[in-house]
């Protein structure tokens, strides 16, 4: 076995120095009851090209579709630059960097990820990942809890949050005993704003959970709703997909004590679901109640600027019980994907790629609202690169989007009730590619209609 | 060889009008819609510009500054730092894995939903419990879904009352954080003399309040709790169920498994027991098994086998709810996977196995030298009390050479430190893992230094507390970094 290097000789030389005879006297204490009698019925071991064709097999099953879904994820191009450099074992293969002196590598591109997330949202300070947009955003929620010191449990959310999103939400308010008021949407399927006022008027709200782009890929207008919450003694949470805040009012400067969400889209593959990156900034202020890692500068004996986790008084290896969250190894080595994405695109590259996301998408809106089948769900309301319609087409949608699978297509994220589609694009995306989902969706709702009913 | 230039923040090697991208132009130029003036940015975000070059001798540069596996021996103990395959890394990387959206449809994900249903299938046999989910991310995700299950479970049968968790005072930290992140109390059980549960104690706080209780065997010291099925009937009567921290799963590997000596709920550390590299500190993955009868609870989206062989993604009403935004770190699944096939049953039962054979070797080779606190055969790993005495680890003298000390000296030999400070049950806790991937000599290496730096503590006390010498940086100054605050980059004024 490659991976085992102890020859017989080593063994025998180590049970010797040990005292015993033989490996299973190393497990002498152990109740016979408890022991393994036979063969574990798993696979026979394989060989590395077996390995590699049996999991290449499993892969190829996956279809590969010409992606126009969203919701949180996004098909954006991830530089070669980013792969490369994050396969460097000296990164991927270290521990979480405890001991500073030998891990200045992770702790330096940690502080550099910080600064850019932090920048890039307008907090003031970023920890240093979280598992994901879903679970950052339910770590938010305790923060607020956590703030108040005890005298608030409830929490506002908007409903307009991605789904998944909302139920991660929902779970950890559920056990963590915080009471979740929910807020739906207007008629133009922005968070309703008079819904968020009037639960702001109960006297123990901690904190308000919004999105900054919603469900619906719009653009949630957030004015005055910083004031409102501080008025009220709560705090403001906004998630966002990082990659808009290329373009979109940042929530630092809407006001926001938090902010959190997923930063997949910052040169990470959507590799069927993970691993992304959440990302949770805040405020001075509020740093000590951050849960997660943080990284800090310092100096070390020589006088030489450097790095270190710090403020580690907030975590569970300290605090126990008493931690800001549980929350230990998150995502380290994704933080480097953004970092390395980050510097290489800078704002100019990152607005340019939003822009032409956002102009496809608009250009795509348009076509497919010219469909008979089709019409735009919330045509008052801005959005970015990703947008909603209303099906009106005779034929079930998830018959539809069956069809445009076999075509090539991932066309957008169906409503469970199959009455709405929505779409994104991303700078991935052509003209031709465009033309072709336009042309498959025309034929493909149409076909059987009227001959059938 | 490291260049100081490149070696400097990114944002200091920044000049404006530097370029490290590529875009095609805007074919959509012509349907431009501004988004409205008030829901603009209005202040750029001030990130760094590069051209490529520059970014790939900053990075690595800065990698050289880092010890991984790949560099060396990683004795850290409850973190079992093993090797990590490089075939891994090459499956986890195939297009077919990177590219798909994860709400693409079971139609579409089959290649994927398919091994994540065998990984779970494969983790069940290996532990004695019936079913997995792999959405959780990392093992104290695991923790906080696993007690999420147990309180779904007293919940089911309207057991309400039943909001405490029992937690060994050897437990790791994300033990007692977890549950409180669970809506749980915190009940600490002592431990024994010998490092293992105190039955009398456990058996004071027993009651119709207990939810359940969290336990690591072996536990943090290394030691086998052998009245684990005393244990887990005396939690079973009282109601409550026995949750399995699998943290330190590694050492009975193939030896013995935790569904048979009565566990009902755990979790995997698929980032340590499984081979996937620690990445700096994620991702990892913490899969959460359940005996049959609690399956129901595992959370959404659960990946079940049709009739027909097909796999689908499936949302079930008893759920305890979601917890992941889809299907946790699929990548690192699919590395586990290949671990896994490449030990199969023919070699799954050497890792414990061999795993011990290193713990212990190292432990009776040191002991003369360093404190052992509780003799007798450990596990995977071991905790050393600091040095002994007689070589200048005497702890009532306030000048002695501590475990942070003999720490920092084993990083100028090319060594990472071992776990410090933990358990809490010993004031110079040094906990010793060292897995089975690693060769004998490796281990005499490290063993040979251990002693060179006890002699070292007695003979040259104030060189070993002014270590390391030889690293990238020498020590850090903690207490200024508090104090200083600066979590983000700022130009010198």
């Amino acid at each position: 076995m490659k991976y085992f290097p102890q020859t017989p000789e080593d063994i025998r030389a180590m049970l010797e120095r040990i005292g015993v005879q033989n490996l299973d006297d190393l497990f002498a204490e152990i109740p016979e009851e408890l022991k393994l009698k036979g063969e574990l019925q798993i696979p026979h071991a394989q060989t590395e090209m077996e390995v590699r064709r049996t999991i290449g097999a499993m892969a190829a099953e996956n279809r590969p579709l010409c992606c126009f879904a969203g919701g949180g994820v996004y098909d954006r191009y991830v530089p070669s630059m980013v792969g490369y450099l994050c396969q460097r074992s000296e990164f991927s293969t270290s521990y979480t960097p405890y001991q500073a002196e030998i891990s200045q590598g992770t702790l330096q591109y940690i502080f550099e990820y910080q600064t850019m997330m932090a920048r890039l949202t307008g907090m003031d300070v970023s920890n240093a990942s979280m598992y994901d947009g879903a679970t950052a955003t339910a770590e938010a929620m305790m923060m607020c809890v956590a703030s108040a010191k005890g005298k608030r449990h409830r929490v506002v959310v908007s409903q307009t949050l991605f789904p998944e999103v909302l139920d991660v939400v929902r779970t950890y308010a559920d056990y963590h005993g915080v009471t979740l008021c929910e807020v739906g949407p207007d008629a133009h399927g922005l968070t309703c704003r008079e819904a968020i006022n009037a639960a702001l008027a109960a006297a123990d709200v901690a904190g308000v959970i919004v999105p900054l782009t919603n469900r619906y890929g719009l653009i949630e207008d957030l004015t005055g709703l910083a004031d409102a919450c501080h008025a009220a003694g709560a705090l403001l949470a906004i998630n966002s997909v990082a990659s808009h805040l290329a373009l979109l009012k940042s929530p630092g400067e809407w006001g926001a004590d938090i902010a959190c969400g997923d930063a997949q889209s910052l040169g990470i593959d959507m590799g069927c679901g993970g691993p992304y990156i959440g990302y949770l900034c805040t405020t001075n202020a509020l740093v000590r109640k951050m849960p997660g890692r943080l990284v800090g500068q310092t100096v070390d004996a020589a006088g030489n600027r450097c790095f270190v986790l710090t403020l580690q008084a907030r975590e569970q290896h300290i605090r126990r019980e008493k931690a800001t969250s549980n929350i230990c190894t998150a995502q380290g080595i994704m933080c480097l994907h953004v970092a390395i994405y980050l510097a290489l695109m800078g704002q100019a590259g990152l607005a340019e790629t939003e822009q032409t996301a956002a102009d496809g998408a608009h250009c795509l809106c348009q076509r497919l609202a010219a469909l008979p089948c089709f019409e735009q769900a919330f045509p008052e309301s801005a959005f970015l690169n990703e947008f909603t319609l209303c099906y009106t087409g005779c034929r079930p949608l998830a018959d539809v989007m069956a069809d445009m699978a076999d075509r090539g297509f991932l066309a957008g994220i169906a409503s469970a009730d199959g009455t709405m589609l929505t779409l994104a694009v991303t700078e991935q995306r052509t003209p031709d590619e465009v033309d072709a989902l336009v042309k498959a969706f025309a034929e493909v709702c149409q076909a059987g209609c009227g001959t059938n009913q | 060889m490291n260049n100081t230039y490149y070696g400097k923040l990114i944002f200091e090697l920044s000049k404006e009008g530097r370029r490290g991208y590529s875009l095609p132009a805007n074919p959509w130029a012509a349907h431009h819609t501004p988004i409205p003036a008030h829901l603009q940015r209005t202040t750029p975000a001030a990130l760094p510009e590069a051209d490529e070059q520059t970014v790939a001798r900053h990075y690595t540069n800065m990698s050289n500054n880092n010890f991984g596996v790949d560099t060396g021996f990683y004795p850290l103990g409850s973190c079992t730092m093993k090797y990590n395959p490089k075939i891994n890394e090459e499956v986890a990387a195939l297009p077919g894995f990177t590219q798909p959206h994860p709400a693409a449809g079971d139609a579409n994900l089959q290649g994927a939903l398919r091994l994540y249903y065998e990984t779970g299938r494969i983790l069940s046999e290996l532990t004695g419990l019936a079913e997995f989910t792999i959405n959780p991310y990392a093992g104290a995700h695991g923790e906080l879904t696993g007690l999420m299950v147990i309180r779904a479970y007293h919940r089911s049968r309207g057991d309400v009352q039943r909001t405490k968790i029992i937690v060994p005072d050897s437990a790791h930290g994300t033990n007692p954080a977890s549950a409180a992140v669970a809506g749980l109390k915190i009940v600490q059980v002592k431990s024994t003399p010998e490092g293992t549960v105190d039955l009398d104690s456990l058996r004071s706080v027993l009651g119709p309040d207990i939810a359940g209780m969290m336990m690591t065997n072996p536990n943090t010291l290394g030691i086998f709790e052998t009245h684990i099925p005393e244990i887990a009937r005396m939690v079973h009567e009282c109601g409550g169920l026995m949750y399995y921290d699998g943290a330190n799963f590694n050492p009975i590997l193939g030896v013995c498994r935790p569904g048979d000596m009565g566990f009902d709920v755990m979790h995997i550390n698929l980032h340590k027991t499984f081979s996937t590299p620690h990445g700096g500190g994620g991702p990892g993955s913490g899969p959460v098994g359940v005996r049959s009868g609690l399956e129901q609870f595992l959370p959404n989206p659960r990946v079940l086998r049709r009739d027909d062989g097909t796999f689908t993604m499936a949302e079930c009403p008893e759920a305890l709810g979601r917890i992941s935004s889809w299907l946790g770190n699929f990548g690192i699944i699919v590395r586990a996977y290949a671990y896994l096939l490449t030990l199969g049953r023919e070699h799954v039962g050497q890792v414990g196995r061999l795993a011990v054979l290193g713990a212990n070797y190292i432990k009776e080779c040191l002991k003369d030298c360093y404190k052992l606190p509780i003799d007798g055969l450990c596990k995977h790993e071991f905790v050393f009390d600091g040095l002994r005495p007689e070589y200048g680890g005497e702890h009532s003298d306030p000048a002695h050479v501590t475990t942070l000390d003999v720490a920092k000296r084993l990083l100028d030999f090319g060594f990472h430190a071992p776990t410090i400070y933990f358990p809490l049950l010993f004031h110079e806790s040094l906990m010793i893992e060292p897995t089975e991937t690693e060769s004998k000599e490796t281990l005499d290496t490290f063993i040979a230094t251990l002693r060179q730096i006890a002699e070292e503590a007695k003979t040259d006390p104030d060189m070993v507390k002014a270590a390391p010498h030889h690293t990238p940086i020498r020590r850090p100054d903690d207490v200024l970094a508090v104090k200083a605050g600066k979590f983000v980059y700022q130009p010198e004024a």
